[in-house]
């Protein structure tokens, strides 16, 4: 992989790798014939995010090595978020001094390079060292979320600056009527009495697109909220919430000829966000939720085996787009509800789980890892 | 008479009267080199020097010219004296370090001679306070026998150009390796650490080098370590010379602008850490 970024783009790749640190300690890079993918996980796995940049990103895009066959799967690596945000820390001096940015992974040298070109033909090498991986890619298909919401993200930027940095969760409500409330989100353990709410109300007209069919809450994770958004605000984009009953993960997209952000984010299942009262007890997960489903569960968890299929890696930009596959995925979907069974998003169970036998019959869909390891995660 | 306090006493018996209208022309420079405790000044007429050293392979020279004082008057050949350097630098800036218009202490320094203290009046707005220091024994200092007739690589660059470099080093990399050449990459310094390798070119051309003399590739380590403290110096500097000799010494001498725009000048020597074999390089 080799591809250029110029201009004030470096600036944007600067901030995307800033808003990733928020996430998850390793940065994940995969070279995709349509662009670089920049994903990162957060250690609960609780939040997912992946940025592409597509090939208009770049002033050159060269996703594999040259000459190299484009059967053979991308190569994946996974760099440590501190080695990787250390080059890109201060993105004053980014904006100021770096004319051209160069990327090269060239795993049979060992080597992933980032070159920065600076001012005064100062050139900047840093070789990082990086580890083999396989995919990280959240399943989930946001044409079965019922609702969705569309903002500029300068209006949920400015909403969220209101909560006190210390605030882990945030319930975001939205009712049909045309109401949309940002809430902090209290655990059950601490008095009411003891604790500061805060409530932001914003009504229908603030929003680009409003489709809620019924009164919904949902509560997620800030801090990966914040991250998210501090980019997508900059990029002047509007950004879609998908979401859907308590307990699947929202999904908050961003998308633009040269930019494609997602984010993923667990939310808290029906019983514990409604019902805080009675979570003092051993936690009942949803009711059919049998060893054998925690089985099937861990299946969207499994790891891959790097190369064994050499079908294109199913980001979400080709899901989404190849409408072929539609059908046979959502019928997966359906089959699934990812809710975390604790009340603390402990594990990430993200959108579809297949079982053994759909595996079997869909080499396709086996490829797709939500997570490449899965141990200490149930 | 030890340990006096009584400066009005015999003020002609003084081997050292410097009088200074602007303390921080001294404090600043004083900064440039205050990594340790201690260091050792040695005052001869043409003003004033003051050196520390760190772990035998580390030295900083601030030069004060006398020049830059308004008054400097020497009655011996040459006085040394040790001090404690953070005491001084404290006395030195005992009415603050704000540049602001009008805040500007005047600075009188006596000092009668072996054994006895170090005598600083300090005067801002009529308000004087008069300190002193506890001398002590002046210890040997290393000599480096940097000679500049075998200084085999010369670059002069602006400080701007290496400011940044030197704040972004890889803290985690034990050495700062230096590479200077004729030919490609002509200046480069590199560091090793946990996240994988860093390496910083400069171009021979390029409008941060002002003068540019390398006569053979020479590539050395330094601990980076020792080296670390110079960004002070680094930073109150307007140009950096760098060069190497045939051991592969180093010195780094900062051209230091004062705020009435006189120049003065901090001197970094460090010894090259163990030689690099060819396959690490």
């Amino acid at each position: 992989m080799k591809c250029i970024v110029t201009g004030g783009n470096v600036k944007a790749l600067g901030k995307a790798i800033h808003a990733l640190s928020r996430i998850g300690d390793e940065i994940y890079i995969e070279p995709l014939q349509e662009g670089l993918s920049l994903r990162a996980i957060n250690t609960s796995r609780s939040a997912y995010a992946c940025f592409l940049f597509t090939s208009l990103f770049f002033q050159r895009y060269q996703p594999g090595e040259s000459g190299s066959d484009p059967d053979v799967g991308a190569f994946r690596c996974k760099v440590l978020m501190k080695s990787f945000l250390a080059v890109f820390r201060s993105l004053p001096a980014l904006e100021k001094t770096v004319e051209k940015c160069l990327l090269s992974l060239n795993p049979r040298m060992n080597r992933f390079r980032v070159q920065l070109h600076c001012k005064y033909g100062v050139v900047k090498t840093h070789d990082l060292s990086f580890q083999e991986c396989e995919l990280l890619q959240a399943v989930f298909d946001k044409r079965q979320y019922a609702h969705l919401l569309r903002a500029p993200p300068r209006l949920l930027a400015d909403a969220v600056v209101h909560f006190p940095l210390t605030l882990a969760e945030v319930t975001l409500g939205a009712s049909p009527a045309g109401k949309v409330t940002l809430r902090s989100y209290l655990e059950e353990e601490t008095e009411p009495s003891r604790m500061m709410v805060t409530e932001m109300c914003l009504s229908e007209e603030e929003f680009q697109a409003f489709h809620i069919k019924q009164e919904t809450q949902i509560t997620f994770c800030l801090k990966e909220f914040r991250g998210f958004l501090s980019f997508a605000e900059s990029s002047n984009l509007s950004l879609d919430i998908h979401f859907d009953i308590p307990g699947r993960p929202a999904i908050f997209t961003v998308e633009d000829p040269v930019l494609e952000l997602q984010l993923v984010l667990a939310t808290l299942s029906e019983s514990e966000s409604r019902l805080p009262a009675c979570t003092h007890k051993p936690v009942a997960p949803a009711c059919d939720f049998t060893n054998d489903d925690i089985d099937a569960y861990m299946v969207a968890m499994e790891t891959t085996c790097d190369g064994v299929e050499p079908s294109p890696s199913p980001t979400f930009h080709t899901r989404c787009s190849r409408s072929e596959t539609g059908e046979s995925e959502s019928e997966n979907e359906d089959t699934v509800l990812g809710t975390p069974p604790q009340k603390r998003f402990r594990s990430l169970f993200f959108g579809s789980v297949l079982s053994q036998s759909q595996a079997g019959t869909h080499s396709f869909s086996s490829q797709e890892v939500l997570a490449e390891d899965s141990e200490g995660d149930s | 008479m030890p340990f006096s306090t009584q400066p009005e006493t015999g003020e002609e018996q003084n081997v050292l009267v410097a009088t200074l209208d602007n303390v921080r022309n001294l404090s600043n420079i004083l900064k440039a080199i205050h990594f340790k405790d201690h260091a050792i000044c040695f005052v001869t007429s043409n003003g004033l020097k003051v050196t520390v050293e760190n772990a035998k392979s580390l030295q900083a020279n601030a030069f004060i010219q006398a020049g830059i004082f308004q008054e400097f008057a020497v009655q011996e050949e040459s006085v040394t004296f040790r001090i404690n350097l953070s005491v001084l630098l404290d006395c030195l800036t005992i009415f603050g370090t704000s540049s602001l218009p009008g805040t500007q202490a005047a600075l009188r320094m006596c000092y009668q001679g072996y054994g006895y203290p170090l005598t600083l009046f300090l005067e801002e707005g009529g308000v004087v306070t008069v300190c002193n220091i506890n001398t002590q024994e002046p210890e040997e200092i290393l000599d480096f026998d940097f000679c500049s007739t075998n200084v085999v690589n010369k670059i002069i660059l602006q400080s701007e150009g290496l400011r940044e470099a030197f704040s972004e080093l890889d803290m985690t990399s034990e050495v700062l390796q230096i590479t200077m050449s004729p030919d490609k990459p002509y200046f480069r310094l590199s560091t090793f650490g946990n996240a994988g390798s860093t390496h910083l070119d400069y171009p021979k051309d390029s409008d941060l080098i002002e003068a540019f003399h390398c006569n053979k590739t020479q590539t050395n380590r330094y601990k980076i370590s020792l080296l670390k403290p110079s960004i002070k110096a680094l930073a109150l500097s307007c140009k950096v010379s760098v060069r190497t000799d045939n051991r592969g010494f180093l010195s780094l001498q900062y051209m230091i602008r004062n705020e009435d725009g006189e120049i003065c000048f901090v001197e970094y020597y460090c010894c090259p850490d163990e030689d690099i074999t060819e396959a690490e390089l």
